[in-house]
């Protein structure tokens, strides 16, 4: 028995915001049992009372003035975006409405 | 003036003959643009050549020294760099078709500090998707062939900055190290890679792919020419708060030392742990390993030996804590502001979910998966929360070894390089090639990997030396000895024009 269904990774491809192929699907269902399996060697390892490492060096969050310092330009910000509308990334219509359907509006 | 044969040609040669007036910048960038284009056709080692952005770089540096001004300690080294790492104004594709003709606006800290110290940036380099991979495959674009070998990968995930200092397509190089990514390729490839300390070098602008792991550093075709770039790389950065803000070392002249004298390591003790050599180890990468072990001894060092009992978890660990940030990391990646955008989504829903179907190759949709898995309710503890403790006690091993011996020794991977698609269907044996790389990477520790033989077919084999933490100069002056007194890395792979 695998340790993931197809179901699972559907599932889990949804959270992740994947579009995956039937194909992708089972090739990912079986590649994920076997890593699962393979991973699960770790429980063999007794970490009672071990502290999480959470950060590769001993390491104090540093703080700075909140200062205002010069930062990149609307114009450059928005240079690699896909849509934009003046000084805005376009996105489709997030709100169903009149018109809903593709990017309309804008551009 | 002198001329330059870039061919084999050093970084730090370069720079003493620029900084001395022998040699202009401009003229050693044309032999290299010039070497790329008659042989990179072959290799595929870089994605993108900027051409006029390095003539104007070498000029400017040529402007300097003419000028009376000092020209950097990297005066004219022509540079490959990754293409992880965020470039002004030049193309930055982490190899992926979800990053095609993303323009950054910004400069990495590295590249900046870098360019500051003269180096002339030929370029951006292939690799790995994202950087997950061991052997380049995972490109969206094209593989990298080994120099070696062209029916051999180069190592991955920074296989193009390997492959490009072996076949002399640029004097220094560097890359990124999230689970070997600068050494396995470095070792595959026979030129030199160190991953420094983690928060040595700024990660600022450094494409993220799992960010408690990621190291940059430099690749050589020596340990000096590493230890140059490293200290024109390193220190603390405003811009990244995981930057150390610890005094860079003497990373050169650690380097130089190893050379001094008879016995340049005398009273060093260099652990040898049984966990690195397991059954499945190639024979010739062994024997090549334990011949280095004797170098060294006659080196001075005395060798000893040191446990890592967890080792055999490593690998569960790495994919485990990889994998999570990962997945975290790449949910930027939504067609929104940057990148790659589905044309025909008619939500946003249906946008973002094409998007990343159709932006993302295999690798990184796997890896995003496995996080998303790790990270889930009910699951968290059982999987991140338990590779989190492992890690602790991995680092520990590491630590109480560091109680016995001053550095570690060992062979950087238990393979030389491998053919194209042996080991593409199954993911689980490409993450093994890791399996001697990935330890350092989750202490955060400095590793370096140097040339220490081949095999009767040619190929490279890598000898890896694993410091304390902040212990950059020892690596560099256990590897400065030990290449002070063999010629592998004068050997040069044959050329082919493409």
């Amino acid at each position: 028995m695998s340790r993931i269904t197809a179901d699972e990774v559907r599932e889990l491809a949804l959270l992740a915001r994947l579009r995956l192929s039937d194909q992708e699907v089972a090739a990912m269902t079986d590649n994920l049992g076997a890593i699962l399996e393979y991973v699960d060697a770790l429980r063999a390892l007794d970490t009672t009372s071990v502290e999480p490492m959470t950060h590769a060096v001993p390491f104090d969050c540093p703080t700075r003035e909140d200062e205002v310092k010069p930062s990149l330009e609307p114009d450059e910000a928005l240079a690699n975006a896909p849509r934009r509308d003046g000084s805005f990334f376009q996105v489709p219509r997030i709100v169903p409405g009149p018109g809903a359907d593709g990017e309309g509006g804008g551009s | 003036m002198i001329a330059i044969d870039a061919r084999g040609a050093t970084a730090v040669a370069i720079a003493d003959g620029v900084r001395a007036g022998k040699l202009r910048a401009r003229d050693v960038a044309e032999q290299y643009l010039d070497r790329i284009a008659r042989l990179d056709g072959a290799l595929g080692c870089y994605l993108l050549i900027d051409a006029e952005g390095a003539r104007r770089r070498a000029d400017a540096v040529d402007a300097a020294y003419k000028a009376g001004r000092d020209p950097g300690a990297l005066a004219g080294v022509p540079l490959g760099v990754k293409d992880i790492f965020c470039t002004r104004g030049v193309e930055t594709t982490c190899a992926s078709k979800i990053l095609r003709g993303f323009v950054p606006p910004y400069e990495s800290t590295v590249t900046a500090r870098l360019a500051g110290a003269g180096a002339v940036m030929l370029g951006k380099l292939n690799m790995d998707e994202f950087a997950m991979g061991s052997s380049n495959e995972n490109s969206a674009f094209k593989p990298v062939k080994n120099p070696w070998s062209h029916a051999h990968v180069p190592g991955g995930s920074s296989g193009g900055s390997a492959a490009a200092i072996a076949a002399s397509l640029c004097a220094g190089a560097i890359g990124t190290d999230t689970g070997g990514s600068i050494r396995q390729p470095a070792a595959l490839c026979g030129v030199v890679g160190m991953k420094p300390t983690y928060g040595r070098v700024s990660r600022y602008g450094v494409i993220a792919f799992a960010s408690s792991l990621d190291h940059p550093g430099p690749f050589g075709r020596t340990v000096e020419d590493a230890a140059a770039l490293l200290e024109a790389m390193a220190g603390a950065d405003p811009h990244d708060s995981t930057s150390i803000p610890a005094p860079i070392g003497a990373y050169r002249a650690a380097a130089r030392a190893g050379g001094d004298g008879p016995e340049p390591l005398k009273g060093m003790r260099l652990g040898v742990p049984d966990e690195y050599f397991q059954p499945g180890m190639d024979a010739e990468v062994e024997a090549a390993v334990r011949g280095a072990l004797d170098e060294l001894a006659r080196a001075g060092a005395q060798i000893v030996k040191v446990s890592l009992p967890n080792t055999k978890y490593a690998i569960a660990t790495y994919y485990l804590i990889c994998t999570a940030e990962a997945s975290s990391n790449l949910a930027r990646y939504d067609g929104v502001r940057f990148g790659y955008r589905a044309p025909d989504a008619r939500s946003l829903e249906e946008m973002y979910t094409k998007t990343r179907g159709e932006g993302f190759g295999t690798e990184p949709k796997r890896r995003i998966m496995l996080g998303t898995y790790v990270l889930r309710a009910g699951y968290y503890e059982a999987y991140y929360g338990k590779a989190l403790r492992a890690r602790r006690k991995i680092a520990d091993d590491f630590q109480a070894a560091f109680a016995g011996c001053d550095a570690i020794v060992t062979p950087t991977s238990p393979i030389p390089a491998f053919k194209f698609g042996e080991k593409t269907s199954d993911p689980l044996q490409m993450y093994l090639a890791d399996v001697l790389t990935v330890g350092p990477d989750l202490a955060g520790i400095p590793a370096l990997s140097q040339s220490c033989g081949f095999t009767k077919a040619g190929l490279p084999i890598g000898l890896q030396t694993i410091a304390p933490a902040l212990g950059e100069e020892i690596c560099f002056r256990v590897a400065g000895a030990y290449e002070a007194r063999t010629k592998w890395h004068e050997r040069l792979p044959p050329e082919t024009a493409s």
